[in-house]
């Protein structure tokens, strides 16, 4: 028996997912169970150290993360354990959940193509192939390919393409950039508003948020029709959980409709649980088909991805 | 000196040294077959020719800032300069990623500066250069790291300056050559340690340089790490630089090697200042405009947006500016208790106490992250042995104890800056002549009584200075703190990467704010025991 059980009877989590968007889902969770829940944040990559190396004597019970590569890896090295379980199975479908049971996705972030409503028609922007075409030359805005959504958006077009076509296209749109890329999705969105470019790729919940903050926008979303690439934020519990009940109830708190409304209206996301509907705002976007990502593979094709767009020399 | 500081040095070494060890060592795990190849023909030419470019342009910046701004405020009649002396030192407490990240939203496309000057000269108004480039990011790099040369040549100058030019004047020179021909040269050691301390703070820094989306040496470990999930082939890149440093440390050793700087006897205390002339207002608007870029404008940015978010401020923030202070205060003393064991093991020690002490600067020039990860790592396999030996003494686990403790923390920090505080006392102490020693020992002042009625003396401000840096660069410091921190032990620099890892810095202007108010404090009392010690 450790010692730390004794003293904490609490769920411990290691979070790569912000503070401001756990907190409150966290708080609910103690109010109807009684739970307690610690956390503490720090990148995906320091945690998975962390884990590592703390080993059969971890704190921790539960991991949370975002992107379907990073929770891929986690897996991959060995500090998530399975958990079978009939509501999460029920909650979360299934192209949203490792196949080997070890993480589940608990929201969809949804990465598409937004446009200056005042010089583009949605249906000439809705296609991440088409913003290779000279005709959105100087016209193009995009985040830095280190963010890891957009070499998950550029894994997927190498799983659909293969490698040598999606280099094409990355290709294309580094010859279409109107400026220096950008590190964040906001200022991105703000360099279309102001008439920087005309085009460019974000995460739909950026926009959410700058909308909210600055109704009158000239920005909007188009949706590709061959389909939309979403990946998952999502958690697994880890491998030498001291208190792997208690964070199998966590799990599942989270993939139930209280806790999938809050990561919903919180951060604008879409949830996992289809049984949950979508924040008002998000819904007035429209409905899209959505393309997940490989997640068996997203790890590989995540090298792949980077290494298309260091030759593009895509920053 | 005694043979308890010899060994002395040679422990915190070897503690400093296992991080850097662990990072070597990495050569020895496999990494992806293709990681390298792809590395040396798509990644490395552009980030080895960026990181030059960089290093260049914020030595240069910094050196041409820090020197001329030191001259001017401690021998001049510069108007104003008995506020500028220490106003210049406040960008200190800036952190070199809110610096970045104000001037990336005041000078890019969608920011006001450019949004004005399209409303007055047409829509079609493009010819504002890019904040998002090489030039961006030395401009604000250098505004960010030039106090560290400011303060040390400044030490240098009021130091010895005023009997430099005195003997260079007497000897027939002008001020302008009395200038470049005696003072400075003479300032050139304390010059070059603060410039290698820039370098490496320029070479580590992930947070600046990510905002400018400008792919440097760092920026490549970084890929390896988190986009090609390679914790060692990260490490790999990063022993490099680790080899690199070694080799800056050995060149600013090899240029003053032979050379001998020692103070010319107590600074005189009302010398006259050197009169500017007609270059007396231009130099004014020089100073006044640099504190202005580096701390009016930041500032007044911050407190706008701090101001909307002021309803968020609870009683939290009291909590993360006292864990801030409490860590701060700690680790420096910890960091300039074991730079004094160094510096007086080297006074009169040899080869290998020199080498000891250029070991322990190297964590400084690592990525903080990578850093985390070597301090991490030997400390948690320390810590299962300690608990599997409490296991069997006690019949049951009482789990990891170091890992996560304010201990591991704090020694991990210490390891980090240790190279600060050992610039500024190493430098302090280059000032003590040796022949002081050998006075005090004909008198039978000897070992500790020695440091402690004579070189303690001397070096408390080179002390406090270093115990101020440390402070500072503790407050701002993010990935170790972190990696290491206990359960409830946020800073004011956690603070600002949770509400900034979503990429919304004008969330973190309020913690910002308070971390520059934090790192404020010790450099207010610097700059009043200063003044109050100069008795001017």
């Amino acid at each position: 028996m450790q010692l730390s059980a004794l003293v904490l009877s609490a769920v411990v989590v290691y979070s790569a997912r912000g503070e401001d968007l756990i907190k409150p889902v966290f708080e609910t969770f103690t109010k109807e169970t009684g739970i307690k829940v610690q956390y503490i944040t720090d990148t995906e990559a320091a945690l998975v150290q962390r884990l590592k190396g703390e080993a059969a004597r971890t704190k921790a019970d539960l991991l949370i993360t975002v992107d379907a590569g990073n929770l891929w890896q986690a897996a991959q090295e060995g500090v998530l354990q399975p958990i079978e379980s009939a509501t999460l199975s029920d909650n979360i479908p299934a192209h949203l959940r490792d196949p080997g049971k070890q993480w589940y996705g608990l929201s969809v972030r949804a990465r598409t193509v937004a446009y200056a409503t005042k010089r583009v028609k949605p249906e000439e922007a809705a296609s991440y192939e088409g913003l290779a075409e000279p005709k959105w030359k100087g016209r193009l805005c995009l985040r830095t390919s280190k963010k890891v959504y957009n070499q998950s958006l550029v894994a997927m077009l190498v799983a659909q393409h293969g490698e040598e076509k999606a280099q094409k296209i990355v290709d294309g749109w580094v010859a279409n950039l109107a400026t220096e890329v950008f590190p964040n999705d906001t200022d991105l969105l703000k360099a279309i508003d102001a008439g920087q470019c005309d085009v460019g790729l974000v995460n739909t919940y950026y926009f959410g948020r700058l909308k909210r903050e600055k109704p009158d926008l000239a920005v909007a979303l188009a949706w590709p029709s061959n389909g939309v690439h979403v990946n998952v934020s999502g958690a697994g519990v880890t491998k030498y959980a001291p208190n792997k009940a208690e964070a199998v109830k966590l799990l599942e708190w989270m993939s139930g409709p209280a806790a999938q409304k809050i990561f919903a209206d919180v951060n604008l996301e879409f949830p996992a649980n289809p049984k949950v509907e979508p924040d008002a705002a998000v819904k007035a976007w429209g409905p899209f088909k959505q393309d997940v990502i490989n997640v068996s593979k997203a790890g590989e094709l995540q090298s792949v991805a980077i290494k298309v767009m260091d030759r593009a020399k895509y920053r | 000196m005694t043979g308890f500081a010899r060994w002395g040095a040679y422990g915190i070494a070897a503690v400093v040294a296992v991080p850097v060890v662990v990072i070597v060592a990495a050569w020895l795990l496999p990494v992806p077959a293709d990681l390298w190849p792809h590395l040396a023909e798509t990644v490395l030419p552009r980030v080895l020719a960026n990181t030059v470019l960089l290093l260049a342009g914020v030595l240069t910046g910094t050196f041409l800032l820090g020197v001329s701004l030191a001259w001017l405020t401690a021998m001049t009649d510069l108007p104003g300069r008995r506020f500028l002396s220490w106003a210049l030192l406040a960008p200190m407490a800036m952190p070199a990623y809110v610096l970045g990240f104000v001037y990336c939203g005041l000078l890019e496309f969608a920011g006001p500066a450019q949004t004005g000057l399209r409303a007055v000269l047409g829509e079609g108004f493009r010819a504002f250069p890019e904040i998002r480039s090489a030039g961006g990011v030395i401009f604000v790099m250098t505004l960010a790291l030039y106090p560290y040369v400011y303060m040390i040549s400044r030490a240098a100058f009021v130091t010895q300056g005023v009997k430099a030019m005195e003997a260079g004047r007497s000897l027939g020179c002008s001020p302008r050559a009395a200038f470049f021909r005696v003072a400075l040269p003479m300032a050139r050691p304390w010059i070059l340690g603060a410039l290698t301390l820039v370098a490496m703070e320029a070479l580590a820094d992930f947070g600046t340089v990510s905002m400018f989306v400008y792919e440097t040496f760092t920026t490549a470990i970084y890929k390896a790490w988190y986009g090609f999930f390679s914790p060692a082939g990260a490490a790999q890149l990063a022993s490099l630089l680790v080899i690199f440093v070694f080799a800056l440390l050995w060149a600013k050793h090899a240029l003053e090697r032979r050379k001998r700087f020692v103070s010319l006897g107590r600074p005189a205390q009302r010398a006259a200042r050197l009169r500017l002339g007609r270059t007396k207002a231009p130099a004014a608007a020089f100073a006044w405009g640099v504190f202005a870029l580096a701390f009016v404008v930041p500032v007044a940015q911050l407190l706008v947006w701090a101001a909307r978010t002021l309803s968020s401020a609870d009683e939290r923030l009291f909590a993360l500016v006292v864990h801030s202070l409490v860590l701060g205060a700690v680790t420096a003393a910890v960091a300039c208790a074991a730079a004094l064991v160094l510096t007086m093991a080297q006074r009169g020690g040899g080869k290998p106490v020199r080498l000891a002490a250029q070991v322990a600067s190297l964590g400084y020039a690592l990525p903080g992250s990578v850093l985390a990860v070597g301090v991490f790592l030997p400390l948690v396999w320390v810590d299962h042995r300690l608990a599997g030996f409490a296991e069997r003494m006690l019949g049951r686990d009482v789990g990891l104890l170091l890992t996560g403790s304010l201990f591991a923390m704090v020694l991990g920090l210490a390891a980090r800056f240790l190279a600060v505080s050992l610039t500024s006392i190493g430098s302090g102490a280059a000032r003590i002549p040796p022949s002081l020693d050998e006075a005090a020992a004909t008198f039978g002042v000897r070992g500790w009584q020695a440091v402690k009625r004579v070189h303690l003396p001397l070096l408390s401000p080179a002390i406090v200075a270093g115990a101020m840096l440390v402070f500072v660069d503790v407050v701002k410091e993010m990935p170790l703190t972190l990696m290491t921190r206990p359960f409830g032990w946020d800073t004011l620099s956690v603070r600002i990467f949770e509400l900034t890892s979503e990429g919304e810095w004008q969330k973190a202007a309020l913690p910002a704010t308070v971390l520059l108010l934090t790192g404020l404090i010790p450099i207010a009392w610097l700059s009043r025991e200063e003044r109050v010690g100069a008795g001017r």
